[in-house]
């Protein structure tokens, strides 16, 4: 019981100061815009989004490479690899003469990348011969590599080989044939270093040396520069990656945000509705999902009537959206079941909130969470997913690369050259990255209960 | 934001709790897939034989496809021949130097009009019955019956009045084949078949028992207990998808064939990464290899090998008259500009792969040795600016200023879609044509080449028996396997006479003139002749591979431990 | 509750009915032949393989007679494997696909609820920071090199060993079952761990948590009875369409590791274009997708009392 003063019950002043605005009052939006630009996240997934616009748009403009250009003599190298070629005369057929004069198996010439010329004598005992080559030393184990030709007879005693030539060095051997044709102990090997060689014709074709120029054969040039190195087929892997781009992004990002969009509204509205038009709206997301994809997916080419070897991006992108939409509305269907139920929403209707209001202002930025979590899993998906239509001809027509095509076709090389793996597979993370943290610094931006609190 | 600072010891705290669950979680889940394992088991099937199982003399393998189904008389696969080419022997048989030898007949005879066969006494079936011409019989009527649709019912029509019954003109009865007694088959001849003998070794010639086959209402080839062999294994098991176990036939009458007790099939999948894997692991006896898996097969020290699969890939144009390519000139411009060389050496870069010079491939007999030695095949040399010239007499031909784009339709399988990107780039490259690459799935592509809807397709023909005529009659113009639609009176006479010609020698210099006749009038672009580059196991000793007949062949194949 | 499931259950029959009339359609307007093959037959035989497989009546019949059958539980028999009843086929591949997808998807919800709530938790620490990278590079990276590369590290393992402990390919024990089962989970499992991540964030936040921590309740408790609880809806909702689709899906796991199931058999059929094979799977898939969502569904309405699925 405190003792009260006739002082306590005077009136406090009606002066203004009291009730000052220290800030003005901010709306939902406006607070989360704020907050969005102050997140740490956000602006490092910006940066990120930059770059590869930038990487897309600007970048061709600066490397000109023709990513279609086949460079046959640099095919699957790693980035950074040396380039220095010696320029010899043009291919000539080679009849097996040799001006050696040394015995066993030896070069009848210098090696090089365009062909390495081998001879030998008849191993004892023999019937035939048969060449191998190894990039490692044949040894004890006698693991004299791979298989290159087979005589039956002792009447070639040449080989010239033209395959796959790396400037590296080869083992080469011979191994003697029965009469059956099969392996005996005798055999002979061979190191060879192999010269990495080019032609004045192959050089001028590529734009390497200028029509006044003064080299000639025997002086050496520098092939093509390919900073990221060159895929299966000989093709400049950064400007491959930047034409790339553009589709992956196109259709990565677009199909997504079309098809989250349209089962955001789908969603909602089921969910909201509930009842027989929720039932009914269900029922039919899942007879979408169960539909085979591969087969629509070829009739939606011909509905589109692409004609064959031509691309096909913008049907592709339709038939994404229509194939991949159920996924997200039913999630958003199942948010909004959830929402729909908490006390705000129905405080809100009791202020006489119009379902518009309802569902803009309250629900969808509810929902944001598992909505932003789907994009970040739906591009790679729909990136992935047009490689594999590729097969079917939807989704581009080669040479038009993509960066979901150029993964795919990296598999195959996985062991032997890497790059041709990693590089597109690093561009599509880091373009799951830059939305993830999008996402995420949207979630705490919209985030209602994060408001008000810095 | 309150919330999180409490969230250090709260996080801690739920962490331990969290450990805890996971453990209960992760025993809950042992025991639930111990539930499942056991389910699996019997879905599934437990044949995990190692590689190479020298107690029980068996050996396991893996298959690239499931046989659909194992019916000698209407199988078209690769996977069904190999089973078939083990559990089933026809007439003759081939040794393991790729030589005719007696199979189920003991000795024959060919003779202008016709062939006589003697069935031997020992061969039986696996239920110990004699094998009899009239199983021939049976199965070469079932064949050409056309209720059957046998989609290989061609390979018989040398035989009289085969192409008759099997087009539903003639009654079965008809044909000319018939078993005079149980041991001697005779078969009349629609035209002259010098060649014969080696049909006869081919699959679609197997026999068949007619009181068996009646007994499986019309499950014949189905699953393992609807079949009967006749040759060195029979079909012990048989679990969809999963695998087959072969054992040797007690009844088999050559022991000169068929050393191991067992063959298992443990594992069917295509996927070149798992065959190499499972090779790696020692579960299985032998894998082909690809280009890319080359280098970890040296660096394992691996014994490799390498062999001639028989088949030749081409570039086939469409000779239909609304298409482009049914100009000589064009086609002549497009063979110039390339260089098969280039694509085998630089491009495909399989070791095993040989470029191709022409439609017959380099293990074609002639007369006596190979045919491409006793006819050469057309010299080819790349020449961009012959190739040039011919495009615009070309272009004046066709009276037109460029040309529209090409199309070129081709399979869906990365080797086919390598092959065609640079082709693309090449023509446009060396004749500013701009190609377009229409990839489509098997069925599609088929339907597209039988309607003729392409430019220039991707095609490959593998022998279906040792014959230059395997090959030789591809552009015929009866030929159904001739989608470009080619036709020519030349090639028609030229064909007819390496049908039925007599005098070896005359047959061959018809098929050395087809071999001219398609490098200066059909014009292909020859691509290459496929090999197979693979390793065995360095215990298993015998094992074959062929180009005509069985991919993989273990009919000779024996364990050496040493 | 009933009359709700009866209610779910005669909307999927219409469903599948849908799904099978469309399917129907659609593959007959596919261009492409499934009776050509490699070598070409003459029009006699045409005719017969035709008339064999009813392919010579008009569309309308066909769809007739496939679906008296189909009410008679007959499927047809498969164009390519020639012998074998599409039923069959089905009973004797899908029971190996349903364990590897059950399988596949337990990995991936214990894995990713674990995760996800371990990245709730230690939210912008190193846990979290690692899992989320983790997660990226997973999805960045196609499944078929995921698979490869498993199968390459298994056969490393073995070899370092020197005896084959986890068979490499194969089906049949148990340890044929894990390394596909994990491979084909992981998708799922990246997105259970975003999604559950995602949602328990949006819990933790929540008033009743912080009034149940005021109350003095112990911390585990609040996460199991109220966090989970909450956040897992969002994981439930994905469960069963996931069920479906990993079944459905394992094309790739299930070649690469050379497992009988029925997803191989599907992609065969398309390429193939199997009419009865493809009709069949589809039916089939279909089936089991709807009564998966109806489980889904069900399972909803227990989860959180406080969803109503009917007005």
């Amino acid at each position: 019981m405190s003792s009260l003063s006739p002082a306590d019950f005077e009136r406090i002043s009606n002066s203004s100061e009291k009730e000052n605005i220290s800030r003005p009052s901010l709306s939902y939006w406006a607070d989360a815009w704020i907050r969005l630009k102050a997140n740490k996240r956000a602006l490092l997934s910006l940066y990120l989004i930059v770059a590869l616009l930038l990487f897309t748009i600007v970048g061709p403009l600066i490397w000109t490479i023709d990513p279609a250009f086949q460079d046959l003599d640099q095919i699957s190298q790693p980035p950074g690899s040396n380039r220095l070629a010696l320029i010899v005369d043009d291919y000539e057929p080679w009849t097996g003469l040799s001006s050696s004069s040394e015995n066993g198996l030896r070069l009848a010439e210098s090696a090089t990348t365009m062909a390495v010329r081998l001879v030998w004598d008849v191993l004892p005992n023999a019937s035939g011969h048969r060449v191998y080559r190894n990039i490692f030393p044949v040894g004890t184990e006698r693991a004299y590599g791979i298989p290159l030709a087979e005589y039956f007879d002792n009447s070639t005693l040449f080989f010239e080989d033209r395959l796959d030539l790396k400037p590296r060095r080869y083992f080469y051997s011979i191994v003697s044939l029965g009469e059956n044709g099969e392996l005996q102990d005798e055999y002979q090997s061979i190191a060879v270093d192999l010269q990495r060689v080019t032609t004045m014709n192959e050089a001028r074709a590529k734009g390497l040396i200028l029509p006044n120029s003064e080299l000639t054969t025997g002086d050496s040039i520098n092939l093509n520069l390919h900073p990221l190195g060159t895929d299966y087929l000989g093709r400049d892997m950064l400007s491959r990656l930047m034409e790339g781009a553009r589709v992956s992004l196109f259709i990565g990002i677009g199909a997504p945000c079309l098809f989250i969009l349209f089962g955001i509204i789908y969603g909602s509205f089921a969910g909201f509705m509930g009842g027989k038009i929720d039932q009914f709206l269900m029922r039919f997301a899942d007879f979408v999902v169960a539909l085979p994809f591969l087969l629509f997916m070829i009739l939606f080419k011909i509905a589109f009537g692409i004609g064959p070897g031509e691309s096909g991006v913008f049907p592709m992108l339709v038939a994404l959206v229509v194939l991949m939409w159920p996924g997200t509305a039913r999630l958003v269907r199942g948010q909004i079941l959830q929402i729909r139920e908490q006390g705000y929403i129905g405080a809100s209707q009791l202020l006489g909130a119009r379902t518009n209001y309802l569902i803009f202002r309250h629900m969808l930025p509810n929902t944001l969470g598992v909505v932003l979590v789907t994009i970040t899993f739906a591009i790679p998906s729909a990136i992935f997913i047009e490689a594999f239509l590729s097969f079917i001809g939807m989704g581009v027509a080669p040479p038009t690369p993509s960066w979901g095509a150029m993964s795919n076709e990296g598999i195959k090389n996985m062991l032997t050259s890497p790059h041709e793996l990693l590089l597109p597979a690093i561009l599509i993370s880091i373009t799951v990255l830059a939305f993830n943290l999008l996402g995420d610094g949207l979630r705490d931006a919209f985030d209602a209960r994060l408001r008000n609190q810095e | 934001m309150h919330v999180m600072d409490t969230n250090k010891s709260y996080a801690g705290q739920v962490s331990r709790h969290l450990a805890i669950y996971a453990f209960g979680i992760l025993a809950v889940l042992f025991l639930f897939i111990y539930a499942l394992a056991f389910f699996a088991g019997t879905a599934g099937s437990s044949v995990n034989g190692n590689a190479i199982n020298i107690e029980r003399n068996s050996i396991t393998i893996a298959l690239s496809e499931e046989p659909p189904q194992l019916d000698s008389t209407r199988s078209t696969d690769a996977s069904s021949f190999i089973v078939l080419a083990h559990t089933m022997e026809g007439l003759i048989s081939y040794d393991d130097n790729d030589q005719l030898i007696p199979g189920v007949a003991e000795r024959w005879e060919i003779k202008d009009d016709g062939a006589t066969f003697w069935i031997r006494e020992e061969a039986k079936w696996s239920d110990g019955k004699p094998v009899t011409a009239h199983d021939f019989e049976f199965a070469w009527k079932r064949v050409l019956d056309p209720d059957t649709a046998a989609e290989y019912a061609f390979i018989l029509y040398p035989i009289k009045n085969a192409e008759a019954v099997n087009q539903g003109n003639l009654p079965k009865e008809m044909l000319g084949v018939r078993a005079i007694s149980d041991s001697i088959l005779e078969v009349d001849f629609e035209r002259p078949t010098p060649y014969f003998d080696k049909l006869a070794a081919f699959n679609t010639y197997f026999p068949v028992r007619e009181d068996f086959f009646g007994s499986t209402n019309g499950r014949y080839g189905a699953d393992a207990d609807m079949l009967l062999y006749n040759g060195p294994y029979i079909l012990d098991e048989w679990v969809h998808g999963a695998s087959m176990v072969w054992k040797k036939n007690p009844f088999y009458w050559n022991d000169q064939k068929g050393f191991l007790d067992e063959i298992v099939t443990a594992y069917i999948t295509n996927d070149v990464n798992a065959n190499l894997n499972l090779f790696k692991d020692g579960q299985i006896v032998q894998t082909a290899l690809s280009a890319p898996m080359l280098p970890t097969a040296m660096e394992q020290r691996w014994q490799i090998d390498r062999f001639m699969d028989g088949s030749l890939f081409f570039l086939e144009f469409n000779h239909r008259s609304d298409r482009m390519t049914e100009n000589l000139n064009f086609r002549k411009a497009l063979l110039l500009a390339q260089d098969p060389n280039e694509l085998v050496y630089k491009v495909l870069k399989e070791a095993s792969y040989l470029p191709a010079e022409s439609l017959f491939p380099v293990w074609i007999q002639g007369l006596e040795g190979a045919f491409r030695k006793e006819y050469p095949a057309p010299q080819h040399r790349l020449d961009i600016g012959k190739a040039k010239e011919h495009l615009d007499l070309a272009k004046a031909e066709l009276g037109i200023e460029e040309f529209p784009p090409i199309v070129l339709l081709t399979g869906d399988s990365s080797l086919s879609l390598l092959a065609a990107e640079y082709y693309q780039e090449l023509y446009k490259k060396n004749l500013g044509l701009e190609i377009r690459i229409d990839a489509q799935i098997f069925k599609q592509r088929l339907a597209k080449m039988t309607s003729g809807d392409f430019d220039i397709v991707m095609a490959g023909w593998g022998p279906d028996y040792f014959d230059a005529l395997t090959f030789g009659d591809l552009f015929a113009s009866w030929n159904l396997n001739n989608r470009g639609r080619y036709q020519s009176d030349k090639m028609d006479d030229l064909v007819r006479i390496a049908q039925s010609e007599l005098d070896p020698r005359k047959r061959m210099d018809a098929f050395g003139e087809i071999q001219e006749l398609i490098h200066d009038d059909v014009v292909i672009v020859p691509m290459y002749e496929r090999g197979v580059s693979f390793v065995v196991d360095s215990r298993l000793k015998g094992f074959k591979r062929r180009s005509v007949g069985p991919q993989v062949d273990f009919n000779y194949a024996y364990i050496n431990d040493q | 509750m009933i009359s709700y499931i009866i209610k779910r259950l005669l909307q999927g029959l219409l469903t599948v009915w849908f799904i099978a009339t469309a399917t129907f359609f659609a593959m007959h307007n596919v261009p492409g032949d499934p009776l050509l093959n490699d070598r070409a037959v003459s029009e006699a035989i045409r005719a017969n393989l035709e008339s064999k497989y009813g392919l010579d009546q008009p569309l309308g019949t066909q769809y007739l007679i496939y679906l008296k059958n189909l009410s008679q539980g007959d499927f047809g028999i498969s164009f390519t494997q020639e012998n074998r009843e599409v039923n069959d086929i089905i009973r004797e591949h899908f029971p190996v696909s349903a364990i590897l997808g059950i399988l596949a998807v337990v990995f991936a919800a214990t894995g990713g609820i674990l995760f996800g709530a371990l990245t709730a938790i230690y939210r912008n620490r190193l846990p979290d920071f690692i899992i989320m990278i983790l997660v990226i590079l997973g999805i960045s990276v196609p499944s078929f090199v995921i698979a490869a590369m498993s199968q390459l590290a298994l056969v490393s393992f073995n070899s370092l060993i020197g005896v084959t402990v986890i068979p490499v390919a194969g089906w049949g024990t148990i340890f044929h079952m894990l390394t596909p089962a994990l491979v084909l989970g992981l998708g799922t499992m990246a997105y259970l761990t975003r999604l559950m991540r995602s949602s328990m964030l949006e819990v933790v936040g929540s008033d009743y948590i912080r009034t149940a921590k005021s109350k003095g309740i112990p911390a585990p408790r609040i996460f199991t009875r109220h966090q989970i609880r909450n956040a897992i809806l969002p994981v439930v909702t994905v469960l069963g369409p996931s069920i479906a689709s990993i079944t459905t899906g394992g094309f790739v796991v299930e070649l690469v590791f050379a497992i009988p199931g029925l997803g191989r058999y599907f992609v065969q059929a398309v390429q193939q274009l199997d009419y009865t094979v493809i009709m069949g799977t589809t039916v089939f898939y279909g089936a089991f997708l709807v009564f998966m969502v109806i489980l889904v569904d069900i399972l909803y309405g227990l989860v959180d009392p406080r969803v109503r699925l009917e007005k």
